[in-house]
């Protein structure tokens, strides 16, 4: 187990490079650096300096391997647009983000996962069609729709809940705010996570009930029958189970896009978290927060991939055999 | 005589799809004694498992019960309730599976799946419940069962996995086991052991099982009494001897002919000509009268009925008195 885990953490860390790799190559290519950081009036000579102080002149391993070991110190450089430490400008929105992540997910799994048990449970009743109809739109419809939609409704027609920010929020600890504590920040929550986790939860929905249809009719499953074991043993404790390997995986997935993708939402409800703040950065071609974004981003998926295939092995006997081979 | 532990009478089973009603069963009775082991051979789609199905219920839409009496001791189970029936289901009939490949579920380990079952069934603390499983898994022949107990599934070879399936099937000492085709997945050298292992545990515990094969060797070896089914009716039933050594029914004398045998060299073995027919073009009168080489013009018309001879029934003509004649 222990040998796994630190081959798939060589791995990451193989990934991480990659990404590094793509996200510094940026600066390079992206016009030059320096022109970014000294106004337009600002000499040849000066312009030298800068790039002699800033080691641009330097070969190219050498600048590569000074910015990875920056980053590697969570230093990912000064945001051109705010003259700021791009970890500090990232490190305030984070929690805003990763908060609306979390929300969604959950949003997702606890509504997707019945709603596909029920629809494959009772495959002919009428609430079952309406959820399979309902979930046609949510796979469908684009996400920024789906956020005016529900502002229009909720926000403008009813006037039940905010239609953009986070509500107060409370500090807690020295850089994490939180929306989870007042109820105005609970409140301006809920739109946008059901913005953003609708599309997940349709797709949970209908990967579930297509993997219970599936396991519903494997030998085992009549076999528990056979054995009399309880309706609710065996849709549960026995079918459910033996859905969860492929939805873990697309969660895992899932999430990472989530988190990646909020962009869209955060824009609709003026969330002032990350995707926002890297929206900004490509508009005024701000490249470190672009570079560390796109490296924050490589990072989530690859913790979130590593927690994925430790969750197979707790939830599949036959896969920590694997595992512990690996 | 005692009362049958299972009793079936006229047993109808459909399958209503679009292009109509498919008749899998169509008017099966037999009953079996405590203790007998009865066999019910047949060519794939003659009814064999549906029946075996039908008796602990688990006829799935779009299949049903259309007709006729499932009774067990006496009691009519065909028409209780689903929760009735599920009580009944491993507590009082228990059944095996052909596949024990796929017959547990992989994510649970041998000695979950069998905590459950007998916990569902009898009134036993987990720690009871534990010791019953390891007590079972020695008596169907697995090693060190204390530990192999938290073994899973895919940790047993396909012979290891059914003695895990027959001791799931025999946690709560149901009066019948139903065993649909308990070898047909296994090596040849392991299905005489489970079929042994079978035998020998019903003997023991008198209880009554219903084995279902295609394999007649399996059926001389262990069944004490036989049913030959042919297009969901039963062609002839009675003592396993009688009926493989003298079958009566033109289908049944088919069907023994073509066991190879080691005495006598064939050349060629012994073929019924043609198939069974399919479900939904079961033709009138005898089922297998297209195929039969004694078929007169009662056989076209006429549905044969049961016929009483010896300690055997038969459904056909041949053997009804009034045509005795034209037979001879």
């Amino acid at each position: 187990m222990l040998a796994f885990i630190i081959r798939r953490l060589v791995q990451s860390i193989g990934v991480l490079l990659a990404v590094a790799f793509i996200a510094f190559a940026m600066f390079r290519f992206v016009g030059d650096p320096v022109n970014q950081i000294v106004s337009i009036e600002a000499s040849a000579e000066e312009r030298a300096q800068i790039r002699e102080s800033l080691g641009l002149n330097d070969p190219f391993v050498v600048q590569f391997a000074r910015y990875v070991g920056r980053a590697a110190k969570l230093d990912f450089g000064i945001s051109y647009q705010f003259r700021q430490p791009v970890t500090k400008l990232l490190g305030e929105r984070m929690p805003a983000t990763l908060e609306l992540a979390f929300v969604s997910a959950v949003f997702a799994l606890v509504v997707g996962i019945p709603m596909g048990v029920y629809t494959a449970l009772r495959r002919d009743s009428w609430l079952a069609k309406l959820f399979q109809a309902v979930s046609l739109v949510g796979v469908s419809l684009p996400t920024f729709l789906i956020g005016i939609l529900l502002i229009y409704v909720f926000a403008v027609t009813l006037g039940w809940l905010p239609s953009f920010g986070r509500g107060e929020v409370v500090r807690l600890g020295d850089w994490w705010t939180t929306g989870f504590l007042t109820t105005s920040g609970l409140r301006a929550l809920i739109l946008p996570s059901i913005t953003l986790g609708l599309f997940q939860m349709t797709l949970i929905m209908r990967l579930v009930r297509a993997e219970m249809l599936e396991v519903l009719r494997t030998d085992y499953i009549k076999f528990a029958r056979a054995r009399g074991l309880t309706r609710r043993a065996i849709n549960f404790g026995h079918a459910l189970k033996n859905t969860l390997v492929p939805v873990i995986t697309i969660t895992g997935l899932q999430l990472g896009s989530i988190i990646a993708f909020a962009i869209i939402t955060e824009t609709v409800f003026q969330w002032p978290g990350m995707g926002v703040l890297f929206l900004q950065a490509v508009q005024n071609v701000d490249i470190p927060i672009m570079a560390a974004y796109l490296l924050l981003i490589a990072f989530l998926f690859v913790v979130i991939n590593l927690a994925v295939d430790l969750l197979y092995a707790v939830v599949d006997p036959r896969l920590k055999v694997t595992v512990r081979a690996a | 005589m005692t009362e049958p532990v299972l009793s079936v009478r006229d047993l109808k089973v459909q399958f209503v799809t679009r292009r109509g009603v498919l008749k899998a069963i169509d008017g099966v009775s037999f009953d079996i004694a405590p203790g007998e082991v009865l066999g019910v051979v047949g060519e794939s789609g003659a009814g064999k498992s549906v029946t075996g199905s039908a008796v602990i219920g688990l006829i799935e839409p779009p299949g049903r019960i259309a007709g006729g009496e499932i009774r067990l001791k006496g009691e009519r189970i065909d028409n209780l309730s689903p929760e009735a029936m599920r009580r009944v289901r491993g507590k009082r009939i228990g059944m095996i599976f052909q596949d024990p490949l796929t017959s547990l579920n992989p994510l649970y380990t041998v000695g979950e799946q069998l905590v459950e079952t007998i916990r569902t069934h009898l009134p036993l603390s987990a720690g009871q419940a534990r010791r019953r499983a390891i007590d079972l898994l020695a008596e169907v022949g697995i090693p060190a069962p204390d530990r192999r107990i938290d073994g899973y599934p895919h940790e047993f070879s396909g012979g290891m996995r059914q003695r895990v399936v027959i001791a799931l099937a025999l946690s709560a000492e149901p009066e019948l086991v139903i065993a649909d085709e308990p070898t047909t997945a296994l090596d040849v050298s392991v299905q005489a052991q489970i079929i042994t292992l079978i035998k020998r545990l019903c003997a023991e515990r008198g209880t009554a099982v219903m084995l279902v094969t295609h394999d007649m060797g399996v059926i001389a070896e262990t069944a004490d009494r036989v049913a030959v089914m042919y297009s969901g009716r039963i062609a002839e039933i009675g003592p396993v001897r009688d009926v493989v050594k003298h079958p009566l029914h033109p289908y049944a004398v088919g069907l023994m002919g073509a066991i190879p045998s080691l005495e006598t060299h064939a050349d060629r073995l012994v073929q019924i000509r043609g198939a069974m027919p399919r479900l939904s073009a079961i033709p009138p009168g005898c089922p297998f009268h297209p195929r039969c080489e004694r078929a007169f013009a009662r056989c076209a018309v006429d549905r044969p009925e049961p016929l009483d001879r010896d300690r055997r029934k038969v459904a056909c003509h041949l053997y009804d008195e009034a045509h005795a004649e034209i037979a001879s």
